[in-house]
């Protein structure tokens, strides 16, 4: 399986991405999202983690009534130059409140984590040739935000006012 | 000016070291080709035909004088003593060592410059029009919304891998300078209806192997919804663009399969969710980031001056370089000046380092140390004295960097073309060089008056040729260098593509064909009726003749 960094850390990988007619294997599990939707009524009762895996041209729209039931949700990057899936893990979080797990699979290299983590993905399936210890290191490369994105960061604007009313307070 | 305090100064910092990571593991073979090649993309980095290529970002145009020594520098210690301005004003260095860049890019950081998203699937280099805040038909100075911009657009995690590049134009005039209709968004300053002054948003402009004009997508946008309106186009853009074939990846070409009238569907729903959102602007904000463009402190006694018309009366040469290369400004007592990049046998939008350093020292004598790069491969002074401009002249003179030829037809918009660029089908420079020679007699230009050519080394279009009143596109065909030949373009506010002569012209025939077109346009033009204006009037069927008709 492929490595995983999870909220920053090293971690164990024990999701297993179900093909359409795989048969469920007693532990945790995403699914396409279009098998999601035919066993939705099946998949909400199973007894572990179970998540849908997005295609990068699917619309994260169709999920809002199933967010309380997903453990996670799987967002993929076929190749690492296809950013359509910073849009979707935007709008999950940003739009549609989402709270569990974002998990980027594919083409996942140390030097587009940290955009993936603004847009609000929290767990990583590395690409097989990346360095798990050297990845952990890229989230605090660039501590500097000039956007809000859904990490929380104030436009910079905000951060500048903030910097200015320190300095104006400090003895 | 725009001044870097110390978060944009840390973020520069900040990419400096990161690249230098990226560029080792690179070198060191941890990093495949393929993998580097997007990272070093989004920070100006290319490999070309005989070395990298850096593309350093001038925001707007806009330089101080240190930082122009600091390019200057930078030319003398890593490359062959030159830079190239570019088409978006920026700068570019043809011949550093891969293993340098890193290094190059910390000595810019030193002056607060960069090369961040200069080239790649990112947003680019916003540009705008280079007389701004000079010009006494502005609505409004569009260079804080310019930096609004860049620094919004800066990094964005969820715009830095687009389905293509995306270019974004500011301007404040109903005049265009900055070519924004062929940009893929082209922000215009606008006075609403209740004197407001807000933005005219167009969308889906372009050239390349599609050349479409920007179709409006709002007439008028609040100031406070720019970047959130900004960032709803970009999200419609970054979930639905083509990905499959680059080139059909260009927003142009969603908006055309969609419809302008369905894409604005889209970006007004997608709008309506984050318009009040942190994206908005406050009042405070643009006030503070204009507060930077305020105009200098004029002086007021400067229009008393009498020696420039008495020099114009003894000197012509001084009264033809006055009267081609400089032009009004708002502030009486003064003149914008155009420092021309295009004297014969030189590259257009060529540079060496001594000019750059003795440019840096006239901006400080005479225009307040800042230096402005213009979309047509020309520099300027923007704010000289009156009483100035001859000392100036004579100056500029003695660099090489008075060319008397602003606006006419030696003074050509050019892509570097096939001696440099691995896209090229066709040379441009020899091309220029040919047409240079050719046209050696300024009193003939000067008849002509405002001609522009616009030269591509292939489809991709760097040097726009669509949109120039004479249009030369490089083919290749049998292993051969020809050129496709178009007449009547425009980038200006009369934006329109032009249309083709007829089949390519052979590489040493090109001026010779050029100097027929000029022909037919001195015999059929009406008083003072410009090129432009004659190939509108009597359409392109004269020019075909003159030309085909003696060569076939």
């Amino acid at each position: 399986m492929a490595r995983l960094i999870k909220n920053r850390q090293l971690a164990e990988n024990t999701v297993r991405h179900l093909g359409v007619d795989d048969a469920l294997p007693g532990s945790d599990v995403t699914v396409p999202l279009a098998r999601w939707q035919a066993e939705r009524e099946q998949l909400r009762f199973y007894p572990h983690r179970v998540g849908v895996r997005l295609a990068p041209d699917e619309d994260p729209e169709v999920l809002i009534h199933d967010l309380a039931h997903l453990d996670l949700i799987a967002v993929a990057f076929p190749a690492f130059t296809d950013g359509r899936a910073y849009s979707q893990a935007r709008l999950l979080r940003e739009r549609h409140g989402y709270q569990g797990e974002i998990r980027a699979l594919g083409e996942v290299l140390r030097d587009q984590l940290q955009f993936m983590a603004r847009c609000g993905i929290d767990a990583f399936e590395l690409a097989p040739n990346e360095s798990p210890e050297a990845a952990l290191g890229m989230f605090q490369q660039i501590d500097i935000h000039y956007q809000p994105a859904a990490d929380g960061h104030a436009p910079v604007w905000q951060q500048r006012r903030l910097a200015t009313q320190r300095r104006l307070l400090r003895p | 000016m725009y001044r870097y305090d110390e978060i944009d100064r840390e973020l520069v910092h900040q990419r400096v070291a990161q690249f230098r990571d990226q560029t080792q593991r690179f070198l060191a073979g941890e990093l495949s080709e393929e993998q580097f090649k997007p990272l070093r993309l989004m920070n100006g980095l290319y490999i070309q035909t005989h070395a990298p290529m850096l593309r350093v970002a001038i925001p707007y145009g806009l330089l101080s004088s240190d930082q122009l020594r600091k390019l200057a520098h930078i030319a003398r210690h890593y490359d062959r003593n030159y830079g190239h301005f570019t088409t978006r004003q920026n700068l570019q260095f043809n011949w550093p060592k891969l293993e340098d860049v890193p290094d190059i890019l910390a000595e810019l950081a030193q002056v607060d410059m960069h090369a961040i998203q200069t080239s790649g699937n990112c947003i680019r280099n916003v540009t705008s029009d280079h007389l701004a805040g000079v010009n006494a038909e502005e609505i409004e100075d569009p260079r804080p919304y310019c930096e609004i911009i860049r620094q919004w657009s800066t990094l964005h995690p969820e715009f830095s891998f687009l389905p293509r590049k995306f270019k974004i134009a500011v301007t404040g005039t109903k005049r265009d300078r900055a070519a924004s209709q062929v940009h893929d968004i082209g922000l215009h300053l606008v006075q609403g209806a209740d004197g407001e002054v807000g933005f005219q948003v167009l969308v889906g402009g372009g050239l390349g192997r599609t050349p479409v004009i920007g179709k409006s997508l709002r007439e008028f946008l609040g100031k406070e919804d720019l970047l959130s309106y900004l960032e709803a186009i970009l999200r419609v853009y970054n979930r639905h663009g083509r990905r499959d074939n680059k080139y059909k990846a260009r927003i142009k070409i969603l908006v055309n399969a969609l419809g302008i009238d369905a894409f604005r569907d889209e970006v007004e729903a997608e709008w309506a969710a984050i318009r009040n959102g942190a994206l908005q602007l406050d009042e405070a904000e643009i006030e503070r980031v204009t507060a930077f463009f305020a105009p200098p402190a004029y002086d007021p006694q400067a229009r008393l001056d009498t020696s420039f018309a008495e020099h114009q009366t003894a000197d012509k040469a001084f009264a033809t370089w006055v009267r081609r290369n400089t032009r009004a400004h708002k502030v009486p007592g003064y003149r914008v000046v155009f420092v021309s990049l295009k004297a014969p046998g030189v590259p257009p939008g060529d540079i060496t380092d001594t000019q750059m350093d003795a440019l840096a020292a006239l901006a400080d004598q005479f225009s307040g140390g800042m230096i402005r790069s213009a979309h047509d491969q020309n520099l300027l002074l923007a704010d000289v004295k009156l009483a100035d401009l001859y000392e100036l002249w004579q100056a500029l003179s003695a660099q090489g960097l008075a060319h008397a030829n602003i606006g006419t037809l030696t003074d050509m918009i050019c892509c570097p073309g096939l001696d440099f660029c691995q896209l090229a089908n066709a040379g441009s420079i020899p091309i220029a060089h040919q047409i240079n020679e050719r046209f050696d007699n300024l009193d003939y230009l000067y008849d002509l008056g405002d001609i522009r050519i616009n030269m591509s080394g292939c489809m991709n279009a760097c040097g726009h040729h669509h949109v120039g009143h004479i249009g030369i596109l490089g083919v290749e065909k049998h292993g051969k260098e020809w050129y496709q030949l178009t007449l009547g373009g425009s980038s200006a506010e009369d934006t329109a593509l032009g249309e083709r002569l007829g089949p390519a012209i052979a590489k040493e025939e090109v001026a010779e064909v050029i100097a027929r077109i000029l022909d037919v346009y001195v015999v059929h033009r009406e008083a003072e009726e410009p090129f432009l204006a004659t190939v509108r009037r009597i359409g392109i069927a004269p020019f075909k003749e003159r030309v085909y008709g003696q060569t076939h």
